[in-house]
């Protein structure tokens, strides 16, 4: 980022990094990907659909989530972290048992069979 | 309730009035919460002559241990307008005015007087000495602490309930503490003789001086003006710079006696059931009140007094009928428990002088009814027995003295027998609590019934309680089965289920969660479902399980080898130390009697993985709910007393059950005799060499909730020592709760010992064949679930930090020095949290 950008974020093109090939994808589980010095965890649910949050587990300071078990909370999709197990929605980031706490969410898609994640 | 609610409508229509409340205690508190939370529309005005808000008195002494006032202090109900460290001296009936010692006056409508008790000293020579005091408010405690400070002995001059009490604080303090007790025995209000003969012993063994049927001639001063000791009438003195009167308590009825209201003939403000004095104007409770001719000392009595008398004020026709005097306390750390009535024409006593438990019960003349009980040392019958007062004995006399052996649980009474005495609280009352608000945990039930809330000891029965009512709430595993884990155990295996998939979409809903899924997978495993890793299987893993290693606070993981018995050779050792020195991994031995390398970034482990188990190590499972360890002392081939072969033993047993899955971990040891260095009966299943053969215990426990394992069966031999650890672990995994040691599956198996014997060694469930096939499977199946990992190279691509970078380590991951190996460096939480 240079200090000449004045562009707003959303206007930017969004740049996207890629992770790993889909069916390299376990269904309910995780996988950490670097993205510029960003660890993002991405998820697969039963249902084939992906989901991106930040790896890092806000209640113990590691970066964790990509390992915690994938489930459900009453439908939603969820992730438990694996260090002390608070549960975070996997499509808002908010974890379910302390709403004030919310990790970062990112978009991610499958192009051509490789999934890719955008954390611009 | 309901009807009660409806009266306060009554009283809106009697227009807003003045209420003013005298003393500020534990009643009165009770009384204004119970006014406001049922919406009392007049102005409350409250004089408390102590200098701060009411606080939990019964809690007192926790004061002195660590318990601050604003612990114990209750909060103020909103709207109250208070006026503490204000006295009123005063009331004039006739202008409807209050005095106080501040020289206001405070007219009202309704006046309550709640000015509690006072303690009584006896007029004994030298009472007034510096160094005397009473033991009743945070001020004298304050005191008493201060006085403490210096001195080297003290004397509490009272042996009941509060004296004892009085007596463990001044030792909490340091003193050498003596009691001093006009009656022949201890506690006479609470225990009869034999329990107070029983209490003395115990309490003597704790270094405290009693003194019973003794009375204090006089209290004599040091050179410095100050107590120096006491004199009893015999002549004796005892040494003492502090003096504790507590040697009962008298009604703060002053002021009702000076303004021309009854009192009794020894004290106490006469009311009637609905709590009023002979002013209508007027009413008076808790320990101040002489109600239906009784002054109650303890504060449940005083609580339903509050809740009558607002019930009254707010229009209502509650009424004060007693109240159960029954007691159950820790003193000195001994249990001591009375209830119902101390005497009958039936008793049956239990004495044991030396493990200091004394237990009577009373029971009518034709052997039908529970009379009454008195408790000393172990006061677990109160628990299950209290209720059952006055009602047909719920078993026979002589088990019920043993409670637990197969006495009546508390979830067995009827609806209106009491639970919690200290807030009136029946059984009825929780369990419609329970129904009605879907409650789940106890603390539900104390929110919604107050049940539980003063003394705590009503709260083992709570939960009794709960666990009845929630049969089909409670045993559900989570929000996705409405099944407990031994019920899925027996669907996934009667029906053959192989898949998460397959159980969740036939029994359950939504797609799992981190309680469910690794209790499945656990059950998968028990049944021998090939690899953990395998398929499906390997999204069900909590991530030590999907790691095979144990996750550490920095996001690194353990290896832990296994070291099967404790038995190493000089060769592995030092693999293990080269492993550890090229990895750069922290090492410990464990309490396990093994080596964790610590440290190692999720890519390092099948590196690591491969060195190990080429040099002929497996996983030691301590990422597992499996077996652990066999632990070993090192047995009759080394030590002069060992008279049979632990190690080979601790061996052979570790190999059988390597990488057993169950509801939690498993761990063992074999010791080679009765020495026991092996710690063997602080384990699931643990073995004592004897002459004749090992015996072998089960169900024990280190950890958060120690237990000693029980002799299940003596004099084995070999092959029967393992054919009864094969049921025995197998009934275990079958039936037990998810992350239920064996410890707690024993405690609560229905028939206990006996029970377990029936089925695993007199096979009275016709399973043992079952069991022993299972067993077969296991120990045909096995495999090093490392070496499994480290040859397939599809379970291999997930050990990498990051999918799109094999080979960078994870940059979060830093370490520094300390005592010449490594030690996380950790983000700061607030850093982490932003
Ligand atoms: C490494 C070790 C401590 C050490 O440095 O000595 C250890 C470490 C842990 N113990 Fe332990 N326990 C270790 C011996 C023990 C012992 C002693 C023993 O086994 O003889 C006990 C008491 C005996 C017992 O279990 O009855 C013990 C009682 C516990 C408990 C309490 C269990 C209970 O029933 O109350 C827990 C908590 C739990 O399992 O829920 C626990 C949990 C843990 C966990 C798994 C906590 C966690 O989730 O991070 C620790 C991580 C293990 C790891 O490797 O990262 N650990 N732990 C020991 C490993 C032994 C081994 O070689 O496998
Ligand atoms: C150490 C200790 C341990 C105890 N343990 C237990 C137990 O385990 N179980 C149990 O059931 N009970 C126990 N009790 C008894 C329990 O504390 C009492 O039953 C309870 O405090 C009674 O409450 P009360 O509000 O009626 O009286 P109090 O608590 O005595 O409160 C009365 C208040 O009124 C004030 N007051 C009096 N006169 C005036 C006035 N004229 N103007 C203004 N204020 C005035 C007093 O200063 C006092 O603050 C214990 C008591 C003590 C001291
Ligand atoms: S005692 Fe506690 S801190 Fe120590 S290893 Fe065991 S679980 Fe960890
Ligand atoms: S019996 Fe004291 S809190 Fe329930």
């Amino acid at each position: 980022m240079t200090v000449l950008d004045q562009t707003p974020p959303s206007a930017r093109r969004r740049e996207w990094t890629p992770a790993c090939s889909y069916g390299d994808m376990l269904p309910e589980r995780g996988v950490a990907v670097l993205v510029d010095g960003r660890q993002v965890a991405v998820f697969r649910t039963f249902d084939g659909v992906l989901y991106a949050l930040d790896n890092l587990d806000p209640y113990s300071g590691a970066y964790v989530l990509s390992r915690g078990i994938v489930g459900t909370r009453n439908g939603e999709p969820t992730v438990a972290s694996p260090m002390h197990k608070q549960v975070f929605s996997l499509v808002t980031g908010v974890c379910v048992d302390d709403p004030d706490t919310v990790v970062p969410t990112y978009p991610v898609r499958v192009s051509d069979g490789i999934v890719e994640v955008s954390a611009a | 309730m309901n009807e009660n609610r409806n009266a306060a409508k009554g009283e809106e229509r009697a227009g807003a009035r003045r209420l003013v409340v005298v003393g500020y205690g534990p009643t009165a508190h009770r009384l204004v919460e119970t006014l406001l939370d049922r919406g009392f529309t007049g102005a409350v005005t409250v004089f408390g002559e102590e200098p701060r808000p009411a606080y939990d008195r019964v809690a007192l002494t926790s004061y002195l241990d660590g318990k601050t006032l604003e612990d114990l202090t209750y909060p103020v109900p909103d709207g109250v307008s208070l006026r503490v460290g204000e006295r009123v001296t005063a009331i004039d009936r006739d202008n409807r005015e209050v005095v106080t010692d501040a020289g206001a006056r405070e007219p009202y409508d309704l006046l309550v007087l709640a000015t509690g008790s006072a303690p009584f000293v006896p007029p004994v020579p030298g009472r007034e000495l510096p160094g005397c005091f009473v033991y009743r408010t945070i001020d004298d405690l304050d005191a008493i602490r201060d006085a403490a400070d210096g001195a080297v002995s003290g004397v509490v001059i009272g042996g009941g309930l509060l004296g004892l009490e009085a007596a463990d604080a001044l030792r909490g303090l340091g003193l050498r503490t003596h009691v001093v007790e006009m009656s022949p025995w201890l506690m006479p209000r609470q225990v009869d003789e034999g329990g107070g003969s029983v209490l003395r012993g115990q309490i003597e063994a704790l270094g405290l001086g009693v003194h019973t049927g003794a009375g204090v001639r006089s209290i004599e001063a040091g050179p410095d003006g100050r107590v120096s000791a006491l004199v009893k009438p015999d002549g004796e003195a005892i040494e003492a710079q502090v003096v504790v009167f507590s040697a009962g308590i008298r009604p703060r009825d002053e002021l009702a006696r000076a303004s021309g209201l009854e009192v009794g003939e020894r004290g106490g403000i006469v009311v009637d059931e609905g709590m009023r004095t002979g002013d209508e104007h007027i009413y008076a409770v808790g320990e101040c009140a002489l109600a239906g001719g009784m002054v109650y000392g303890l504060v449940g009595p005083c609580f339903t007094q509050a809740e009558v008398a607002a019930d009254r004020i707010l229009g209502g026709t509650a009424s004060f009928e007693g109240a159960d005097m029954s007691t159950k306390l820790k003193l000195l750390g001994v249990e001591v428990a009375q209830f119902g009535a101390m005497s009958g024409a039936l008793d049956v006593t239990y004495m044991d002088p030396v493990g200091g438990v004394y237990k009577r019960l009373f029971i009518s003349d034709d052997a039908q009814t529970l009379l009454g009980g008195v408790c000393v040392g172990d006061a677990a019958p109160y628990n299950t027995l209290r209720p059952f007062v006055g009602r047909p004995l719920p078993g026979a006399p002589s088990d019920l003295l043993f409670a637990g052996a197969g006495g009546g649980t508390s979830a067995d009474l009827p609806d209106d027998a009491q639970v919690c005495s200290c807030n009136n609280v029946t059984k009825g009352q929780i369990t419609a609590a329970i129904v009605e608000n879907g409650l789940t945990d106890v603390p539900g039930i104390k929110k919604c019934t107050r049940a539980g809330t003063t003394c705590g000891s009503c709260l083992p029965m709570l939960k009794q309680i709960l666990v009845k009512s929630g049969v089909d709430v409670g045993k559900a595993l989570c929000e996705h089965f409405p099944h407990s884990r031994a019920e899925l155990f027996d669907i996934i295996s009667v029906r053959g289920i192989t898949t998460f998939s397959q159980l969740i979409a036939e029994h359950g809903t939504g797609r799992g969660c981190d309680i469910c899924k690794p209790a499945v997978a656990s059950i998968l495993a028990s049944l021998g479902n090939g690899h953990i890793l395998d398929g499906e299987q390997a999204a069900l893993q909590d991530t030590n399980d999907h790691f095979l290693a144990n996750i550490q606070k920095n996001g690194t993981y353990s290896v832990v080898p296994r070291v099967p018995g404790g038995e190493i050779t000089p060769d592995k050792l030092i693999v293990i130390g080269e492993v550890a020195r090229d990895f750069g991994l922290y090492t410990k031995i464990t309490g396990a009697q093994r080596i964790d390398l610590l440290g190692a970034r999720v890519e390092q482990l099948p590196a690591i993985w491969r060195r190990l188990v080429d040099a002929g190590f497996e996983s030691g499972h301590a990422y597992g709910k499996a077996l652990r360890t066999v632990k070993s002392c090192v047995g009759s081939t080394w030590c002069r007393y060992g008279v049979q072969d632990s190690v080979g033993l601790a061996i052979a047993l570790e190999l059988r059950y390597r990488g057993l899955r169950s509801p939690h971990k498993l761990k063992s040891a074999v010791s080679g005799c009765a020495r026991e260095c092996a710690e063997a009966r602080s384990k699931d299943f643990g073995i004592i060499a004897t002459e004749q053969g090992w015996n072998l215990y089960v169900a024990g426990n280190g950890g958060f909730k120690p237990r000693h394992a029980d002799l299940l069966a003596a004099d084995l031999s070999t092959e029967e020592l393992v054919r009864t650890i094969d049921r025995f672990l197998m009934f275990y995994i079958r039936t037990a709760d998810r992350l239920q040691r064996t410890a707690a599956w024993l405690e609560g198996l229905e028939g206990g010992l006996d029970y377990l014997r029936s089925v695993i060694m007199d096979d009275s469930l016709g399973i043992c064949a079952d069991l022993d096939a299972q067993m077969a499977r296991h120990t045909a199946t096995y495999v090093d679930e490392w070496r499994a990992a480290i040859e397939d190279p599809d379970k291999l691509r997930r050990f990498v930090s990051f999918v799109n970078a094999p080979d960078v380590p994870d940059p979060s991951i830093t370490f520094e020095t300390e005592r010449d190996q490594i030690k996380p460096v950790l983000i700061p939480l607030e850093v982490a949290r932003r």
